[in-house]
């Protein structure tokens, strides 16, 4: 990726990652300068197209002279910094971060999460038989998708995503506090009652498979759900003039679910209900 | 936006409650009866957006008069704010004092913190279960630190219900009769009812018990108005009257309910010289004093406004953190509740200084005599052109909101408390940027704790140089303490920085067989019997490898299990958490679970847990977001290093 967007152009910002001289645009975060410069540094809460809530803590980084860590996807890059991604002391606390998400909740569907436990050495297990989960039946409540929140890692991206930087629709939530925390609708009632207008933006953005489509989530239950066996082919919404990107995911010829492109510079990703989930006629073969 | 609303109904009471905050509905958009205009005509957008910060008073507004908040009552609160039903539902559930679940009417908190469960709150919470039976129409809660620990145990009644009838609030006097006319009914109204309406048997009431002893606790659960009246706020200072207090001076000897008293004794004399330097002269003044930040932080106090006053944003806003929930710590309210005034002229001055036109008062939840002083002393302050368009006849505008808590500790961090009054949950927000630049509103803020600005009468009046000489070159002024604990006389002690813990414990009568002090906090450090020469300065405190925080001095002796101690720090924090980030929401629960196994252990037995402790809250004094999960391992790291626990 590059830290060089199009535009107006900015300043330069001058600053030294992990020894090396590094140079950004202002505004860049320091995950922006990593990925220019071809680092990896783990990010859950991040997404690309969204302001990430900076709240899994994956990313940290060692700022010199900073009494604690920052998180890379979200302090912005300054004058002179100095910044090391990969020291002894983000190492443990992305061990531990990753050791207290994988003990708490299911990750078994959080994309290259296994790898970085096993880059890092976590061991979620060290807590003991008896640790707290987040153990939550999934919500089965309507035939479109389907919330399972004991996978989820409450990164906030779905609530952005419903709120003020995309739906608008503003259906979902944090409610509680601490470890009860849960993401939720109002009341914690059932979707079919909230505000939710089934968008999907939410299912798009989601990193942990805590949100999925309906069919995905049977198919797992049945055991037939393999990407391996699954194509992706990109085309375009016909429902409406809009013409969105539509990702259409088909499997055994079947369109199994539907994602949008996210570097789409009009739509980012996002789709409506139709483009989403109003599938079913194009394969309806009577 | 689009929002859209649930077909919950409030309920007559439910709907009168908002509207007695709010006014009536003037749509159907609204919640009112359509009307013709309605078909041409809709209120909402940015209008009513604006207005997202009544959400919590509009929350308290129902609490208080139903005891619950119900999906109608909480719908309906939506449509008149134009806030979502999902996230004011998050807002809801994030408080401990509300409920969106049928409760009883009366609520009865019950201290099970440090000082109290020192003082037997276990053993108090059980005798007034079992007294009250299972269908005593009485919630019990077992409570965080109630912020009377000079009195513990402690337990606070909160009994929902109409607004006290008729016209203003009861004002309290001073002396024995003032003490009857506050004890029972909280004195206050809570929101801004009127009290037109209905008038039912049961008005909303407070009452505090403390020292709590079951039979008082029952009188006060089952009639708070009759409650026996609270002792006044001058017993919780030891030293009252004595000649050598500066912030504390007035406690005692000044009527708390009246103004002309508190002109009488020196009163508003710091404003008038604040006019008479001007802004720059003012933070001039608070900078060469060498003010430092007493609500745990310790930054330099005339740095921050200089910062926010250079800020060319405008509005700027002034916020006073009287949040006081850190488990110890008391001395605000007893400054609120003893010299109301002068918080209100120190704010006055802060405004004053920075720039600032509004001042937000964030009250911690459950001090309601602290809320009735400061209602009282606001109104009065308008009335004498103390407040308002022109303060002191200067040309100056300056007003006063207080805006209450509803029981988070989280809230006192000062990005959560803009969070909080914004009317969004309170989660801290990451920082940069700061608040001297992007606070509440997102407009330059300054946020200073109650002590800090109460310092602020005593630099004007007696001078920047005659202050700074009191206390250390780099720790200036006086210092509050909040000695509770093993000690003969727990309260609020005055003392120039520098003097010894040894010192202060003295003065507070410690008893024998001292095993440990709680210095600074649940977020501060223990050090032991033989560390009492330790000099009460930030510099001091630092050097030796605790911190002073909040000011608090918690002594225990060896009476005292210390297993139980460690857990119940730990158990506060992982009830406290605000849940944002992973470190802090899973760190605390992990760090709990660990003192769980290892209670009752030692040694090699409870070596792999102790590793564990370590290792998670290294992660979470790293990484977490704010400063609870920073600090949330500090005290149980300082027992198991410096006191040996589990060894
Ligand atoms: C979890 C947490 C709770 C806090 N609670 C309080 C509080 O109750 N009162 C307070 O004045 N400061 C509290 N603080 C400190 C404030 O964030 C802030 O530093 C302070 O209000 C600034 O005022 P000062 O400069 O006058 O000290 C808390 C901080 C944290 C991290
Ligand atoms: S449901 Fe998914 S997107 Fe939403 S907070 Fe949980 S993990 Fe994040
Ligand atoms: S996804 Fe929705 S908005 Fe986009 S083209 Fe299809 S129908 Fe139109
Ligand atoms: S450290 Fe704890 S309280 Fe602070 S933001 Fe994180 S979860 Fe919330
Ligand atoms: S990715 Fe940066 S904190 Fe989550
Ligand atoms: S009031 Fe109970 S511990 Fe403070």
């Amino acid at each position: 990726m590059t830290a060089i967007p199009l535009g107006v152009p900015r300043r330069l910002v001058e600053f030294t990652l992990d020894g090396q001289e590094a140079r950004v645009p202002e505004g860049s975060t320091i995950l922006d300068a990593c990925r220019a410069a071809g680092k990896d540094v783990p990010t859950l809460c991040q997404g690309d197209t969204l302001t990430p809530k900076n709240a899994c803590r994956v990313c940290v980084v060692e700022v010199e002279g900073a009494r604690t860590l920052a998180p890379a996807c979200s302090r912005r890059a300054e004058q002179g910094m100095v910044v090391r991604t990969d020291t002894e002391r983000a190492r443990h606390s992305r061990k531990v971060v990753l050791e207290l998400l994988a003990s708490s909740v299911d990750l078994s569907t959080t994309p290259s999460v296994a790898q970085w436990i096993k880059e890092y050495e976590a061991k979620p297990d060290r807590f003991g038989p008896d640790a707290a989960r987040v153990d939550e039946e999934p919500r089965v409540d309507n035939d479109l998708y389907v919330r399972d929140y004991g996978k989820c890692i409450l990164c906030y991206k779905c609530v952005d995503a419903c709120g003020d930087q995309w739906q608008n629709s503003f259906a979902i939530s944090v409610s509680g506090r601490g470890f009860d925390a849960r993401i939720a609708v109002e009341h914690d009632g059932p979707l079919t009652d909230s505000a939710c207008v089934y968008c999907g933006n939410c299912i798009e953005v989601c990193p942990t498979g805590a949100l999925s489509f309906k069919s995905e989530f049977d198919m797992r239950a049945a055991g037939t759900w393999d990407e391996e066996r699954q194509t992706a082919t990109t085309t375009v919404c016909a429902y409406c003039g809009v013409g969105c990107n539509l990702t259409l995911h088909v499997q055994d010829n079947e369109i199994v679910k539907v994602t949008s492109p996210h570097d789409n510079p009009v739509t980012h990703g996002n789709l409506c209900i139709k483009g989403r989930f109003g599938y079913q006629h194009v394969q309806n073969r009577d | 936006m689009d929002l859209r609303f649930g077909d919950g109904k409030p309920t007559d009471e439910e709907r009168a409650a908002v509207d007695a905050l709010l006014g009536p509905p003037e749509s159907s958009w609204e919640g009112a009866d359509r009307s013709d205009a309605d078909l041409r005509w809709a209120r909402g957008g940015r209008e009513a957006r604006d207005r997202r910060d009544l959400l919590l008073p509009g929350l308290h507004a129902l609490n208080d008069r139903i005891g619950w908040i119900s999906e109608g009552a909480l719908d309906y609160l939506c449509r008149r704010l134009t806030v979502p039903p999902a996230e004011a539902y998050g807002v809801a559930t994030f408080y401990a004092m509300f409920s969106v679940r049928p409760r009883p009417a009366t609520v009865l908190h019950v201290c099970t913190d440090l000082a109290c469960t020192t003082a037997g709150a276990s053993e108090l919470c059980a005798a007034v279960e079992a007294r009250l039976g299972p269908d005593s129409g009485v919630k019990v809660e077992r409570s965080p630190c109630l912020g009377l620990c000079e009195r513990a145990p402690a337990a606070l009644v909160i009994r929902a219900g109409h607004p006290p009838s008729g016209d203003d609030p009861p004002r309290p006097a001073f002396g024995d009769e003032a003490v009857q006319a506050e004890g029972g009914s909280g004195g206050a109204a809570p929101g801004v009812g009127n009290g037109k309406g209905r008038r039912r048997e049961t008005p909303y009431a407070t009452a505090v018990v403390a020292p709590a002893t079951p039979e008082a606790t029952i009188i006060a659960t089952t009639a708070p108005e009759d409650a026996p009246p609270e002792p006044a706020p001058a017993l919780a200072v030891p030293q009252a009257g004595h000649p050598s207090l500066t912030l504390l001076a007035r406690i005692g000897t000044t009527d708390p309910t009246s103004l002309d008293a508190y002109r009488a004794a020196g009163g508003y004399t710091a404003l008038r010289r604040a006019f008479a330097l001007g802004p720059a002269g003012v933070i001039r003044e608070v900078t060469d004093a060498g003010l430092v930040g007493r609500g745990g932080a310790a930054f330099p106090t005339g740095r921050k406004w200089q910062a926010t006053a250079a800020q060319p944003d405008h509005p700027h806003y002034l916020v006073c953190n009287a949040d006081e929930s850190e488990p110890g710590t008391f001395k605000d309210r007893v400054l609120m509740e003893g010299d109301p005034y002068a918080l209100v002229e120190a704010m006055t001055i802060a405004a004053y200084a920075t720039g600032a036109h509004r001042g937000y008062l964030y009250l911690r939840g459950e001090y309601p005599r602290a809320l009735a002083r400061l209602t009282h002393a606001l109104a009065q302050a308008r009335a004498r052109g103390l407040l308002g368009d022109d303060v002191l006849g200067q040309g100056y505008a300056f007003d006063i909101e207080i805006r209450r808590g509803a029981g988070a500790y989280i809230c006192g961090e000062e990005t959560a408390l803009f969070n909080s009054i914004e009317g969004y949950r309170g989660e801290p927000r990451s920082k940069p940027p700061f608040p001297v630049e992007k606070g509440l509103f997102g407009k330059p803020t300054v946020e200073n704790n109650v002590e800090t600005l109460v310092n602020v009468l005593p630099i004007l009046t007696m001078g920047a140089q005659a202050y700074a000489a009191i206390g250390t070159p780099t720790s200036t002024g006086p210092k509050l303490f909040c000695v509770s604990g093993s000690v003969r006389g727990p309260g609020v002690y005055e003392l120039p920085f520098g003097a010894t813990l040894g010192e202060l414990l003295t003065l507070a009568g410690v008893r024998d067989n001292l095993r440990a002090v709680l210095l600074g906090g649940a977020a501060g450090g223990f050090v032991r019997p033989d560390e009492l020469d330790v000099p009460l300065t930030f510099e001091g405190t630092r050097e030796a490898g605790t911190t002073l925080g909040s000011g608090v001095v918690m002594a225990f002796d060896d009476t005292v299990p210390l297993p139980r101690l460690l857990l119940r720090i730990a158990e506060f924090f992982r009830d406290e958490s605000c849940g944002q980030c992973v470190p802090c929401r899973v760190g605390t629960v992990r760090q709990e679970e660990a003192l769980h196994r290892i209670a009752d252990r030692t040694g090699a037995a409870a070596a792999g847990d102790v590793a564990l402790l370590r290792e998670v809250g290294r992660a979470m004094r790293d990484s977490s977001i704010c400063g609870l999960g920073q600090t949330a391992w500090n005290a149980v790291e300082s027992a198991i290093d410096r006191l040996g626990a589990y060894e």
